[in-house]
């Protein structure tokens, strides 16, 4: 048997081992399974690398990557190129946080607990809702399981959901709703936004909720309150999926009528890793607190009187309530939540404000340069936070665009064509903190360049 | 516990440590003509108060959660053998590797040209788990074991249905994990819950009277939650598949065969594997993980999107991304009509998938059985030395990688599992999983998993003989445990009757 660093087991422990158990092979511990499935010979896996080989190899796949290190990225469509304070690395990476698991033992845990505390309330303070969860896989799971939520609520079964929320977080929401035997009707857009002359037509006493995403997927700012008015009129709830850094700037959807609020903590300090994994977030409001998914932390005193954390109002969950849980989430994305904690501690009050505010001048500063390129349209007048849509020259072909400007050092925006066939040759541009005014004007002149040469 | 003790003060919360005008950060200029932001938002879409955030500088930030973390017990401060949850070592070289810039910052939407490293790893990690697992296909979407289940689940439902035929109940053991009927509810299905025999197992007759044309499929983990392995399962698959359903194989206690047994060759159709368990990519606190979930040729057409493939010219494609950016051959298309379509945003949790694919080239096919047989050989050797000390429910059995024991011999004096536990705080150890699996009393159920070493092992084993003695001579001993950690324990029923969950909205 090869040696590994990982294994700490000598030969003269398994022999040890083995007597004290009163077997002579550690074949005979597996003796109770059938000769007919025991699986022999080599497994069809990748072969074994020593420790520096492996280094290399990975590095090798790693360069075949085009990384934001290397490229100036005006894409984001759901995940987003912001700068990460350093800190952030330093905290995750204290192994007391990572190597451990959920805190089922608060007394050894109280680190992870109140880390998760102090989560809950930044995520409360950002949404402007009073109850907040630990995090879930991701804002699209986050968005299902509140369709699932407010479906359980109101007793009905229908979820109308804006054509305006993200195509992937749509589909996921598609795929939930199927399992759980509830309707999905779609509303389209107008100028960016979602349609409310059709949604007032759409709403009833049938709805349990309408979702929407506040920045939308255009980028476009939805008007929360009043759709809130609408159903809530109609005695359903309003679902908002919101890009949490915009909420240093704009105002929480919890105090414009917002019922739940989730999304995707990954602009708060996570790395884009290929879109995961990121950190769903999760609020509602009181009323709801007892069928929020997942582990949720609540203060407690010991025995001394002294402030402690636990998990909390577990009746919910599954390994206690079983078929009957609110969910069955059970793991979720607790290192990343500290991520998001961390940054959102060093940003404080004044830095999230400063970079909201830096994500929109720079985007409107890109905005009126991608406009003036002869042929390129903005396409609506809707107000945006870090995102818009552009319309290119009907002899631009998006995937020709994006394969020139990688090679000119740029990875440009997402191609709208393939999940809205009726916006064909249009594009989503992103700018964030990290785009400098060069980068913007370079970015510019290359897509004129290529814009007048086809 | 002892290094805790020193931080014995309450932790201020980062809020508390706020004094108006500090700042932590440090944000690029803002180097391009600036419009007033009224101008460029309507007025009531704007924040009318500014965030009640702490004002903190970086090394408040910095002591603040070191201070935290040195209240906190990870694999890395000591032995975890916590059942069920696999708390192996997580290797550092895997950390490293998965923040290469080339890995961690990649954006999902990226042309496919400029990210066939990250495509090649994907592509090649779904082969390696098709291999171990025995299964014909992989998907790396679900994010979690609990993911994954209802992601397997989905994929049967949507079997039978594309069959005509409408089965409704999901059947599972006593034993199974809570996660499993709860996905079965997620799923659509009604769970349907057969006892175990004396000897651990599933019970061949009720399983027998359970099945039936409703049954949609079959949830089991083998080993099971009890560490043992279900003798009889290819039986079970027999019965399950004469009555039409299928077999859904939770891989929480996949550790236990690395190499030994395939569920594939058990019988299974569906597969899910806890990366974070299996295969040594970190707990992280409570997650991320992973869930993969493998299936036999016939469930391939239901598979959610998108899959990695590989064409002819070893071009490495996204397939079935309806909403794909990659610009080239093989997007768009999506995997199958019949597929159940999304379950997690882009491509499931990549950085973890990273240090998966790093484990397994860092072991190999006689690596990674070498794993399996320490993890079992490890808990067979705890078990024999606790045997005369606790009740073994299922002293005839060998167990796999984890075995149960009860405390019901303490329980005349007084003493609950609850006690035992918290007394192992004081020495250092983070207690076993307790009250789990539910058809034991008094549950203790030990994974030390194959990372530990002998003198780990004996160390532990005799404070668990040691408490056991305590136990009955001074009970109330236990009563009061823990003694040595920055909190005594904790008033949980208070926590849960009148909730306090944040700090900033009351």
């Amino acid at each position: 048997m090869p040696k590994h660093r990982y294994l700490p087991l000598t030969e003269q422990d398994r022999s040890e081992m083995l007597r004290t158990i009163g077997i002579d092979s550690v074949e005979a511990l597996f003796a109770d399974i059938p000769e007919s499935i025991r699986f022999r010979g080599e497994l069809p896996v990748s072969s074994r690398l020593d420790e520096y080989s492996l280094t290399r190899h990975m590095a090798g796949l790693a360069d075949r990557n085009a990384d934001s290190d290397r490229y100036a990225s005006f894409l984001g469509a759901g995940i987003y190129d912001h700068y990460i304070p350093s800190v952030i690395q330093h905290v995750v990476s204290r192994s007391e946080f990572y190597t451990a698991y959920t805190p089922y033992q608060p007394e050894i845990s109280q680190g992870e607990l109140q880390a998760i505390f102090e989560f809950q309330s930044f995520i409360c303070e950002l949404t402007g809702l009073k109850v907040a969860n630990a995090s879930m896989y991701d804002g699209a799971t986050a968005l299902a399981e509140a369709g699932s939520l407010a479906a359980a609520a109101t007793k009905r079964k229908q979820l109308i959901v804006a054509r305006t929320v993200h195509p992937e977080a749509r589909e996921v929401l598609a795929a939930y709703a199927r399992g759980l035997g509830l309707d999905i009707v779609e509303i389209g857009w107008h100028d960016g936004v979602i349609d409310h002359q059709a949604l007032a037509s759409a709403v009833s006493a049938d709805t349990a909720a309408v979702l929407i995403q506040h920045p939308n997927f255009f980028g476009s700012l939805e008007d929360i309150q009043a759709i809130g008015e609408l159903v809530h009129g109609h005695g359903g709830l309003l679902v908002v999926s919101s890009n949490p850094l915009s909420l240093g700037l704009l105002e929480a959807p919890g105090k414009l009528g917002a019922d739940i609020v989730v999304g995707d903590a990954q602009p708060l300090g996570i790395a884009p890793s290929f879109g995961g994994p990121t950190c769903g977030f999760f609020a509602v409001s009181e009323a709801n607190m007892r069928r929020i998914p997942g582990r949720i932390v609540g203060q407690t005193t010991d025995r001394n009187g002294k402030r402690g954390f636990v998990l909390t109002l577990q009746a919910r969950e599954q390994h206690i309530r079983r078929e009957k849980a609110a969910s069955n989430i059970c793991s979720n994305q607790a290192l990343l939540a500290l991520a998001a904690s961390v940054y959102l501690s060093v940003m404080g009050k004044q830095g999230m404000a400063d970079v909201a505010e830096l994500n929109l001048q720079k985007s409107h500063y890109a905005k009126s340069c991608l406009t003036s390129i002869p042929g390129v349209d903005l396409v609506f007048q809707a107000a945006t936070f870090n995102e818009f849509v552009i319309r290119l020259p009907e002899e631009v072909d998006p995937r020709l665009l994006q394969r020139n400007l990688l090679e000119k050092g740029f990875i440009g925006g997402y191609d709208l064509g393939p999940s809205y066939p009726e916006l064909p040759n249009h594009v989503l541009i992103a700018v964030t903190e990290k785009r400098s005014k060069a980068d913007i004007d370079q970015f510019a002149k290359v897509m004129e360049e290529w814009i007048c040469g086809a | 516990m002892r290094s805790m003790r020193e931080n014995d003060s309450e932790e201020k919360l980062i809020f508390e440590r706020s004094r108006p005008g500090r700042i932590g950060y440090s944000l690029p200029p803002c180097d391009v003509p600036a419009t007033p932001k009224e101008n460029l938002i309507p007025a009531y879409m704007l924040r009318k108060e500014g965030l009640a955030f702490p004002e903190v500088y970086e090394v408040d930030v910095i002591r603040h959660y070191t201070a935290l973390s040195r209240r906190n017990f990870g694999v890395d401060n000591g032995f975890y053998p916590l059942g069920s949850c696999t708390m192996k070592y997580n290797p550092k070289v895997n950390e490293d590797v998965a923040r290469y810039p080339g890995f961690a910052k990649i954006h999902p939407y990226q042309p496919e040209e400029s990210v066939q490293g990250a495509l090649e790893l994907m592509y090649t990690l779904q082969q390696d788990l098709a291999g171990i697992t025995g299964m014909d296909a992989i998907t790396l979407q679900p994010a979690a074991g609990a993911h994954g289940e209802w992601t397997g689940l989905m994929m049967i439902r949507a079997y039978h249905e594309s069959r005509g035929e409408q089965r409704t109940k999901v059947i599972v053991p006593d034993s199974s994990h809570g996660t499993n009927p709860a996905s079965a509810s997620v799923a659509g299905f009604q769970a349907v819950t057969i006892p175990s025999t004396a000897k651990g197992m599933v019970d061949l007759d009720a399983l027998r009277a359970a099945v039936g044309e409703d049954t949609a499929a079959l949830m089991l983990t083998n080993p099971n939650t009890l560490g043992l392995f279900e003798e009889h399962i290819v039986e079970i698959a027999d019965i399950v598949h004469q009555a039409g359903g299928l077999l859904y194989y939770d891989g929480a206690n996949s550790n236990a065969i690395l190499g030994i047994t395939r569920p594939g060759d058990m019988g299974f159709d569906v597969v899910h594997l806890n990366l974070h368990k299996t295969m040594s990519t970190p707990h992280g606190g409570g997650g991320p993980g992973a869930g993969p979930v493998g299936v036999k040729q016939r469930l391939i057409p239901f598979l959610p999107e998108p899959l990695v493939v590989k064409n002819d010219q070893g071009h490495y494609a996204i397939i079935g991304s309806r909403t794909e950016n990659h610009g080239s051959e093989g997007t768009g298309s999506p995997v199958s009509t019949h597929s159940i379509g999304r379950v997690k945003a882009f491509y499931g949790n990549f950085g973890i998938l990273v240090r998966a694919y790093a484990y397994i080239r860092s072991f190999g096919s006689d690596g990674l059985r070498q794993v399996s047989e320490d993890a079992v050989l490890n808990a067979n050797y705890m078990m024999k030395r606790l045997a005369p000390h606790y009740n073994m429910p299922y002293p005839e059995q060998r167990c796999k990688h984890e075995f149960v024991m009860s405390g019901s011999s303490l329980v005349p004096y007084g003493v609950r599992t609850l006690d035992v536990a918290k007394r192992l705080l004081d020495f250092g150890y983070h207690p076993p999983t307790i009250y789990f699996p539910l058809n034991v009393e008094e549950c203790i159920m030990i994974e030390p998993t194959e990372t530990e070493s002998k003198e780990t092992l004996d160390s532990f084993v005799d404070v668990m003989i040691a408490i056991a003695k305590e136990a009955k001579a001074t009970p109330e001993l236990l009563h009061n445990a823990p003694y040595t950690t920055p909190v005594t324990r904790l008033d949980e029923t208070g926590a849960a009757r009148k909730p306090v969950l944040n700090c900033t909205c009351g």
